[in-house]
Parts: C-alpha cells; sequence; structure tokens
C-alpha cells in the first residue's frame, strides 16, 4: 500500500469519529494553498526527471516558499539527499514519495496526531491568555473561541486586556455582543493586569467555566512591553493556582520566518502552550507550522480560516496534511 | 535572533579563502549560496532571490571579486549595491491634486496596520506639511475599526468622518470627499477595511470607490514581517487598483523585512514611508540603502549617526571630547552624556542600529534595561559636587551614604565608580591612538 494510502485510510478512520464537516471546511479553507503546491511539486518533477543538486535546490525553494523555516528545509533537503543516495534513487519520481512522507512526519510530530484539545480546568475556572504581536487577530480569534465555547455549552467570561491600541476594548464589546459573552472592561490606557484581576474575579463571582483574556499587540524585541505581559501571566498564576491553562500565540499565516523569533520570544516570556493560526483562507501557505513545530514543537491548537463567528477549527493535523496533500494524492491513485 | 547576518554567514567562507591568496570559482559559487540564503532568511521572496543571485553571481566571477584583496567584503559590497539599486531611491513625497482636496486611500490586508497609517499619515500631513486632513473611516466591517479611527482622530485633534457601519463605503468616500470640499480640506485620507487580496467582492468595492473618488494615491500598507506570500498580495493589489506606493508597517520589530524587496521587485512601486513604533509621529521616510543593510543583518549606522546628529548638541560635544582629551573627564560630564544618549530615544533601538548587535543583543549579560540608566543617575546625584569632581575622594563612608542616598546599594556604587575608572582609561588609550596614528579611519566592525 503506498504512503498516501495509509494516510487517506488513517484520515477517514478518525474522520468517522469527529465532526464529518471539518475536512470539507479545511478542503475550502486551504483550496489556495494545495493547489499552489502541489502544482509546484508536480512542475518541479516534470522538469526534473534525474536526481541532481539543481533539483534539490529547486526543491529547496519549493519548500521555502511556503514559508517553512529556512533551517527546517535545509535539515529536511539534506536527509533527502541522504536517503536518495542510500536507496540509490534516480529518477525524481521515486522521490516523490519519500518527500511527501518526511514533509508529513514533521507536520505531525512524533507522538500525537490527535487533535490537540485545549485544557480544561476540572474544578473551578479556566483561564486561556491570548498573545502576540500586532495586528495578528488575537481579538477576533478570542470573539470566534467564545462563541465556540459557548455553543459547547460553557460559560465564558471575556478580559479587555488590550488598554493600549485605540478601539480595542470596543472592538472585543462588539464580539461579546455578538456572542453573548461578558466583557470586563477598563478604561483605556488603564494597567493591563489590573483589568485581567478583575476579569478573574468577576469569572469567579458568577460562576463561569471560562475566562478569555485579551492582551495588547506587542513586538517581541519590546522588553518593556514583555515585561508587562509577564506581570500579566503572574497575576494570573497567582489568583488560580495552575492557571494558565493555556496561552495561545496568535500567528498570522502570511507571517515568514520572523514567526520563529515570536514563538521562541513569546515562549520565554509568557509560557505558550500553544499556536493559533490566523488568516489561513489567504495565499500564505502557512507553512510556517512546519517550521515552528519542528524547532520549537509547539503544537499548533487552531486555525482561522474565515471572517465568520464559525469559522475558528480545532487544527487537526491528519486533516491539515490530507488537505495540503489532496491533488497529491489522487495522482498517486490515477498513477496506480 | 534565529538568524545570522551576511556578514557572520560568510565567515567561514572567507576564512578558507584567506590561506590561499587566491579566490577560485567554487570559492565565489559557495559565497552567493550564502548569499541566497542570507536573503531567504530574510523573507525576500524566492524568485526575486534567484534574480539577484545570476547578477551577483555575474559580477562576483568577474574580475571585482576574484581580483579583490577582500573578497568577503567585496561580495558584501556587490549584494548592497544590488539591492540598494533594486530598491530604487528615496521618494517619500506626497502628491497634490490639481485641484484640492488631494485624496489618499489606504488599503491593505487585515491586520497589516491601515488604521494607524492613517492616523499617522495625517500627522505628518499636518506636521511637516502643515495641511489639512480629514480622515474617513469606511471600514464597516471590522468591529469597533471606527471607533478606532475616532480615537486616534481625537488623540490628534483631527476630524474623523464617520456614517456608521450600516453604510456603504462607496457612499462613506463619496459624501466625505463633499464634506471636505465645503469645510476646505485640502487632504480626505480613507481608511478602508482590511481584506483578502483573493476575496473578490472585497476588492471590487475597492475599485469602485477608487472610480468614485479618483485618489492621488493609493497606499498599499503591508506588515514588514510578511513572508514569501508578500509578492502574491502586492501583485493581486496592484493589478487590480494599480497602487502608487507602499508604506511598511511594524518596522520596528526584530523582522529583517525582505517583503519589502520582494514588493519593490515585483510591482515596481516605490516605498514611500515606514512605520517605526506605536506613537502616531512614528512615521518615518523610506531609505533604500538602510533597508538595504538591515536585510543584510548590517546594522542601520546610518540611521543612528542621523539620530545623533539630531539630538547631539554640536558644541556640548565639542567639549566633551576637549575633556577627554584632557582627563578633566568627571561624573559631571558623564551624567550630562547619559542624558545625551538618552535622548536619542530607547538603548534598545539604538543598540538595533549597530552592527554586529544582534549579536550582542543573544548574551543574557547584556541587559537592556532602561531602571539601570535610572539608578546610576540616582548614584551620581547622590554624590557631593566635590565626589564628583575627584571621584578618588570616596572612602567607605562616603559610600555608604552615597548608597543611601540613591537607593541603591554599596556594591553598585563600587560598581559604577569601577566602570567610571575603566572609562577614563579607555578615553586615555584612545586619545592615545589618535595621536599615534593619524589619518587612519576607525574600521568596520563586521570582517
Amino acid at each position: 500500500m503506498s504512503f498516501f494510502q495509509k494516510l487517506k485510510n488513517k484520515f477517514s478512520n478518525t474522520n468517522n469519529e469527529t465532526d464529518q464537516k471539518t475536512p470539507e471546511k479545511y478542503k475550502e479553507g486551504l483550496k489556495k494553498t494545495r493547489t499552489s503546491f502541489s502544482d509546484r511539486m508536480n512542475n518541479l518533477m516534470a522538469r526534473y526527471r534525474k536526481v541532481d543538486e539543481d533539483f534539490f535546490e529547486e526543491l529547496e525553494e519549493v519548500l521555502i516558499a511556503s514559508d517553512v523555516g529556512v533551517n527546517t528545509v535545509m535539515d529536511l533537503v539534506d536527509e533527502l539527499r541522504m536517503e536518495a543516495k542510500r536507496q540509490n534513487i534516480k529518477d525524481t519520481i521515486q522521490l516523490k514519495d519519500v518527500i511527501s512522507e518526511k514533509l508529513v512526519e514533521i507536520y505531525q510530530g512524533d507522538e500525537d496526531e490527535q487533535p490537540q484539545k485545549l485544557k480544561m480546568n476540572d474544578d473551578g475556572l479556566t483561564i486561556y491568555l491570548f498573545v502576540g504581536v500586532n495586528g495578528v487577530g488575537k481579538t477576533t480569534s478570542i470573539g470566534k473561541l467564545a462563541y465556540k465555547l459557548k455553543q459547547e455549552g460553557k460559560k465564558v467570561v471575556m478580559a479587555a486586556g488590550d488598554t493600549f491600541r485605540a478601539g480595542a476594548i470596543e472592538q472585543l464589546q462588539v464580539w461579546g455582543e455578538r456572542t453573548g459573552v461578558e466583557v470586563i472592561r477598563h478604561n483605556a490606557g488603564s494597567d493591563p493586569a489590573a483589568v485581567i484581576y478583575d476579569g478573574i474575579k468577576a469569572a469567579q463571582a458568577r460562576g463561569a467555566d471560562v475566562l478569555l483574556c485579551d492582551t495588547a499587540g506587542r513586538l517581541q524585541n519590546k522588553v518593556n512591553l514583555m515585561n508587562e505581559l509577564n506581570k500579566v501571566h503572574r497575576v494570573i498564576e497567582r489568583e488560580v493556582p495552575g492557571a494558565p491553562h493555556e496561552v495561545l500565540l496568535v500567528l498570522d499565516a502570511t507571517t515568514g520566518q520572523n514567526a520563529l523569533a515570536q514563538a521562541k520570544t513569546f515562549q520565554e516570556t509568557a509560557n505558550v502552550s500553544g499556536i493559533v493560526l490566523s488568516k489561513l483562507d489567504g495565499t500564505a501557505k502557512g507553512g510556517i507550522v512546519l517550521a515552528i513545530r519542528n524547532e520549537m514543537k509547539i503544537p499548533v491548537k487552531f486555525v482561522g480560516l474565515g471572517e465568520q463567528m464559525e469559522d475558528l477549527q480545532e487544527f487537526d493535523p491528519n486533516a491539515f496534511v490530507y488537505g495540503l496533500f489532496a491533488d497529491l494524492m489522487q495522482d498517486e491513485e490515477q498513477a496506480e | 535572533m534565529a538568524f545570522e547576518g551576511l556578514a557572520d554567514r560568510l565567515q567561514s567562507t572567507i576564512q578558507k579563502i584567506r590561506g590561499r591568496g587566491k579566490v577560485t570559482e567554487q570559492d565565489v559559487k559557495e559565497m552567493t549560496r550564502e548569499v541566497r540564503l542570507a536573503l531567504l532568511e530574510a523573507d525576500v521572496n524566492f524568485k526575486v532571490v534567484k534574480q539577484l543571485i545570476n547578477k551577483i553571481k555575474e559580477r562576483a566571477i568577474g574580475q571585482e571579486v576574484m581580483e579583490s584583496l577582500t573578497p568577503g567584503q567585496q561580495v558584501i559590497k556587490v549584494v548592497q549595491e544590488e539591492l540598494t539599486q533594486l530598491m530604487g531611491g528615496e521618494q517619500s513625497k506626497i502628491a497634490v491634486a490639481d485641484r484640492p482636496p488631494t485624496v489618499i486611500m489606504m488599503v491593505g490586508l487585515q491586520g497589516a496596520g491601515k488604521t494607524t497609517t492613517t492616523g499617522k499619515l495625517a500627522n505628518l500631513l499636518r506636521k511637516k506639511h502643515n495641511r489639512n486632513p480629514l480622515l474617513v473611516a469606511a471600514d464597516v466591517y471590522r468591529p469597533a475599526a471606527i471607533d478606532q479611527l475616532e480615537t486616534l482622530g481625537k488623540q490628534l485633534s483631527l476630524p474623523v468622518f464617520s456614517m456608521g457601519t450600516e453604510a456603504n463605503p462607496v457612499d462613506i468616500a463619496n459624501e466625505a470627499i463633499k464634506k471636505a470640499k465645503e469645510e476646505h480640506h485640502d487632504y480626505v485620507i480613507i481608511d478602508t477595511a482590511g481584506r483578502l487580496h483573493v476575496d473578490e467582492k472585497l476588492m471590487d468595492e475597492l475599485t469602485q470607490i477608487k472610480t468614485n473618488v479618483k485618489p492621488a494615491e493609493i497606499f498599499l500598507v503591508v506588515d514588514a514581517m510578511t513572508g514569501q506570500d508578500a509578492v502574491n498580495v502586492a501583485e493581486s493589489f496592484d493589478s487590480q487598483l494599480d497602487i502608487s506606493g507602499v508604506v511598511l508597517t511594524k518596522l520596528d520589530g526584530d523582522t529583517r523585512g525582505g517583503a519589502a524587496l520582494s514588493i519593490r521587485a515585483v510591482t515596481g512601486k516605490p516605498i514611500k514611508f515606514v512605520g517605526m513604533g506605536e506613537r502616531t509621529d512614528q512615521l518615518e521616510a523610506f531609505h533604500p540603502e538602510r533597508m538595504a543593510s538591515r536585510i543584510l543583518g548590517m546594522g542601520d549606522v546610518l540611521s543612528l549617526i542621523e539620530k545623533a546628529q539630531e539630538n547631539v548638541d554640536e558644541k556640548q560635544a565639542r567639549d566633551l571630547e576637549e575633556k577627554m582629551r584632557s582627563m578633566s573627564f568627571t561624573f559631571d560630564d558623564f551624567l550630562e552624556q547619559m542624558s545625551q544618549v538618552k535622548k536619542m530615544g530607547p538603548l534598545g533601538d539604538l543598540l538595533d542600529m549597530l552592527p554586529g548587535a544582534g549579536k550582542m543583543k543573544n548574551m543574557k549579560n547584556v541587559q537592556l534595561d532602561e531602571k539601570q540608566l535610572v539608578y546610576v543617575e540616582a548614584i551620581i546625584q547622590s554624590m557631593t559636587r566635590k565626589e564628583r569632581q575627584e571621584p578618588s575622594l570616596i572612602n567607605a563612608s562616603r559610600k555608604k551614604r552615597i548608597a543611601k542616598g540613591s537607593g541603591r546599594s554599596v556594591s553598585e556604587v563600587n560598581r559604577l565608580l569601577k566602570q567610571f575608572e575603566d572609562m577614563k582609561k579607555m578615553m586615555k588609550q584612545m586619545t592615545n591612538m589618535q595621536k599615534g596614528k593619524k589619518g587612519r579611519g576607525m574600521k568596520f566592525p563586521f570582517m
């Protein structure tokens, strides 16, 4: 059985147990990503019959064009060079299977192939903290997650911790009205840690299940702002032992190599536990997921696939990989 | 930071060559491979990189590099020249329409920073060009986008035109122009909603606004951190709207900003401004040669010099130099020097501009804590006038008093005294050096 066959079977198995609609959404959302990636791969295979240095160099480019980190690509291609030598592969078509297998390996990580569920606090308040640089979609992601959690029957409260950017509090307020979730807010310019503190107290008083904490966007090289974030984190830790239960770094799918620097610095400051990959519905490849997975070991938990309330999907590595390589798989099947 | 500058990358290849004294074609090939990786790591689009590398290879294999005594430096020079050339000249002029008002449209993806840039641009027009702009809130989709622009308008005391979220953006634009004419605004800046370049419906809306208001400028606002996709975004916006320029935002981060090069290469449109911070006055003109250095990870010495020139009083600087030479440098002068440095902006920003500083920041012991400066200031201010002139006076009991007065520990006072002595020693060496080898300029820290 070919590798793709295996992947497909695995995918349809998990599919039966989970939501039937997810793969369709992925397929739709990743349409641009997928076609451009597999187009390029096929194009590459068509132009190079023989495996040589030029072929590898161009393969590097195809991968880098998807924003997969340069280091990750170099490692990967080096491995492929070795593999080609070891198995004495001369024909590029033969290498195709190996390439895809290696890519999936990185996407899926070592052990966990199942979607990573958000951690919940079974006895008491669960707190999720959202962090990230400016303009990645933190507030929007919070609004979408609030909707999702509410659909699941949870009582949700949001804390408007972005007291800096003009209109940020109002933005969260609008999401609160849309989703019917209460927003705890202070005036613009007040101390974000104080807002979060009040948020925790309010959420506890109302017997809420989940508190979603917004923070202001900050570039990771601004020491003062990162210290401020650290303070917010400390306040949460102090008020609810074991919290925050998730620190979600929101990353813009169009971001390039800088996303790695973001992941690294935010992890040092706020102990990031998962990633929300936003704006994946454009032509951006989201290849950075691969790099972050490979170099940082931080799992992706959600992807943003549109502007509607429902457009936040749990990240399912199998579905993601399936979506990314679906066309390649079809070719494979036809060939067999 | 995970990235090395081009200079660091080339280091190992250069080391090899040094032993041989002759550069082969293979060496050049190896060097161009490093150049290629450096550019890709800086998020320059791979197609653009390919074109560049071919050009660089041609020049490098020619006599320019291979017969040079310092091939590494030559390669960097060639690369930098090519990058600067590709990025075009400096163009931060804003068009003026024949008949006022001049209309500017701001377009771009979600979260690029359009609204913030709209505010900054209006501020710039008023302050530097003495204009009277009207801001238009045409983002009716994102929650509270109008509130955001209105808040910015309030901060800047500039009028904002809005019609709520129910109105059609095209109507809003038309009404705004009418109002600008009535109230004699000479500029109208329209803040449009962020949209994906593949969203046909929303892209059509922009085309409609464009045909209605006939803008003199359409600025595409792009996040400097954008990766390979920058090319697709810029290409689509340009082909549908024929943009007139680009504003690169969030350049105060630590991204290399290779997107700038990609956009310039595929659209041929100038990058006019760069966003350098969250404050409304932090919009600066774009400097191609500085951007080239940044992409290559070589620091931004020119900006640093400019900042210094802007903020340092020349006479004071000359006095200080004289004092250094005559070795009569005291704690008072030290304090004076510190306040000059502080005027130039946050320390971290300054360090970013220095070549090789990327590496320094990696070292955990280099702390860029602004508070340290405040502590040092407090310690010096707790000294008597005499002590400042003559630090050798300071004995144990005086140290204790100074520590108490400044609220710092005695060990901190000790450390400062030690640093001060070291500094004086260094100055002595420097002045000796200058006397000895006159005319020999400082060597660049890279290479």
